[in-house]
């Protein structure tokens, strides 16, 4: 049958297939609006509360064995190798300051957020794109459900809240780490440790590693669901989904780190 | 097998479809779709795979829109009104899917519990296990009520399905390839309860398939879908009663065959 002859002119459209620059504006533009609609969508009621509470402690409690081992290690490991450093100007006793620093201001959020990435990041973009594939998320929309607000808020809100929680968490579980070793090897006690530690410690880099550990954790967020909620393509959808959850969370994670610390920078001077 | 007999079914459209487009790319699907659904009717659509029946049904849901054309149901133009007011329109449209969609991490409880309290948030608890008793119990599944959706068969699965969407007590009932993938007796089993959901539930349905003795069963009319068009709509009789070369093999395989 002649398809040109029985369909209307208006309808017969040549559709091109966009170049590779029009591609990456036309996702640009998509995930613009998936994060205007976040806006939008995330403080008006109705408020699903008990969702995101529960999204709270899935990405929170269960990420806490992975974050506190980590921590603890990383604050054993740092101490120990800049050890010899210090030594060398007679200045171990800076230790405690050092880690404090170092933890709060850079390792602690960055670690958190690298280990949420990978381990929340992935989760979300898979469980998300899973039910996308599945018509989960049609069934949800076909029922009277707003399925963004319910999948997507919640689970975007639920990181930027947790994230710097288990920033100041791993901070701490860091410095007991760090304790660990400086009471090793030093006659350093617990108490002079945390006063060194926490004098050094001033209100700006609280609030930068607060700042962070937010920007960090929505982009966390929005990355895994932004890549879940528009999967396709089947199961081999729902993988890309997740690997690219944690590609482009980690590597967006560090851009922001770039630019945070240069911002930060110019309250310091 | 036995033809479906025609119920009481009324003159108000339920839903009026003219003109409808939609395309994919350079692949026009439907290339002017006209189809009305009367009040308490239900209303076959066959056609091969791939023929744009499920995105028919898609697009009188909003879950895709039309190129060009009117959708109209329950006297609402599906593309042309707010999402809140789409969302109010869907509380009375339900939609069984093909795979059923059931939310895989939650039991058969908590997937009957979800579209009810979301959009009926005073119910009491009570309420709530009442409704999903009673619907469970008429899709015949009462005793599936704490398993999960992988626990369940193919036919358990559309069941629940079903009910799902029974919840809400909606008007419209829109069922995608109900009897696919599934044994002949369940296929039965499955057409006995869309006929049972009609009577009970006064609804007004379209079912999409290509099974042929679904259609016969539960179908008071039937509209067959051809080069993107419905080209055939009548009894069953009225549709097959043809030489045409192109509704004849479906006849043939599934009846001969």
């Amino acid at each position: 049958m002649d398809k040109t002859a029985e369909t209307p002119a208006h309808i017969r459209k040549e559709v091109k297939t966009p170049g590779k620059l029009s591609r990456m504006f036309l996702s640009f533009y998509d995930v613009c609006q998936f994060v205007t609609r976040f806006f939008k969508e995330g403080f008006l009621p109705p408020y699903e509360g008990k969702e995101l509470m529960r999204q709270c402690y899935d990405i929170g409690y269960r990420s806490l064995a992975l974050i506190s081992l980590t921590g603890f290690i990383t604050g054993i490991v740092f101490t120990k190798q800049s050890r010899p450093s210090l030594a060398e100007f007679g200045a171990t006793s800076w230790l405690p300051s050092l880690v404090g620093i170092a933890l709060l201001r850079t390792l602690a959020p960055l670690l958190t957020s690298l280990i949420a990435a990978g381990k929340v990041g992935s989760s979300i973009g898979a469980e998300l794109g899973s039910m996308r594939v599945t018509e989960q998320i049609d069934a949800m929309e076909v029922s009277a459900t707003n399925p963004f607000k319910f999948l997507v808020t919640t689970r975007v809100l639920a990181a930027t809240i947790t994230i710097p929680i288990l920033t100041f968490y791993t901070a701490m579980v860091g410095m007991l780490g760090a304790l660990l070793n400086v009471s090793l090897f030093e006659d350093t006690s617990a108490r002079a440790f945390f006063q060194m530690s926490l004098e050094s410690i001033t209100f700006l880099d609280i609030t930068a590693s607060t700042v962070k550990a937010i920007l960090f954790g929505f982009t966390i967020g929005i990355v895994g669901c932004y890549q879940g909620y528009n999967s396709s393509k089947g199961t081999e959808g729902v993988g890309k989904a997740a690997n690219s959850a944690v590609v482009i969370g980690m590597f967006l994670i560090f851009i922001e780190e770039i630019i945070s610390v240069q911002f930060f920078s110019l309250f310091r001077t | 097998m036995e033809q479906k007999k025609t119920t009481d079914i009324g003159q108000e459209k339920v839903i009026e479809v003219k003109g409808l487009y939609k395309s994919f790319g350079n692949y026009d699907v439907l290339k002017g779709v006209d189809l009305d659904l009367h009040r308490r009717e239900n209303l076959v659509v066959l056609g091969k795979s791939g023929t744009g029946k499920s995105v028919l049904i898609k697009i009188l849901v909003g879950l895709l829109s039309p190129d060009e054309g009117e959708v109209k149901v329950l006297g609402q133009h599906v593309d042309q009104i707010s999402y809140k007011q789409l969302l109010d329109l869907r509380l009375k449209v339900g939609f069984s899917f093909q795979n059923s969609a059931l939310y895989d991490s939650m039991t058969v409880r908590q997937n009957l519990e979800f579209p009810l309290v979301r959009n009926q948030r005073k119910l009491t608890k009570g309420e709530v296990n009442q409704a999903v008793e009673r619907v469970l119990d008429a899709v015949g599944l009462l005793q599936t009520i704490n398993q999960m959706p992988s626990e369940l068969s193919g036919g358990q699965r559309k069941r629940v399905g079903i009910a799902r969407t029974l919840i809400l007590q909606p008007e419209v009932m829109l069922y995608d390839e109900p009897t696919a993938g599934l044994d002949p007796i369940t296929c039965l089993e499955i057409n006995s309860l869309i006929n049972e959901v009609q009577e009970r539930f006064h609804t007004s349905s379209i079912v999409i398939t290509h099974d042929l003795t679904c259609a016969k069963a539960v179908g008071n009319r039937v509209a067959m879908l051809l080069d993107g068009k419905f080209e055939r709509q009548g009894t069953f009789e009225e549709v097959f009663n043809t030489s045409d070369e192109r509704v004849k093999p479906f006849y043939d395989y599934n009846f001969i065959q």
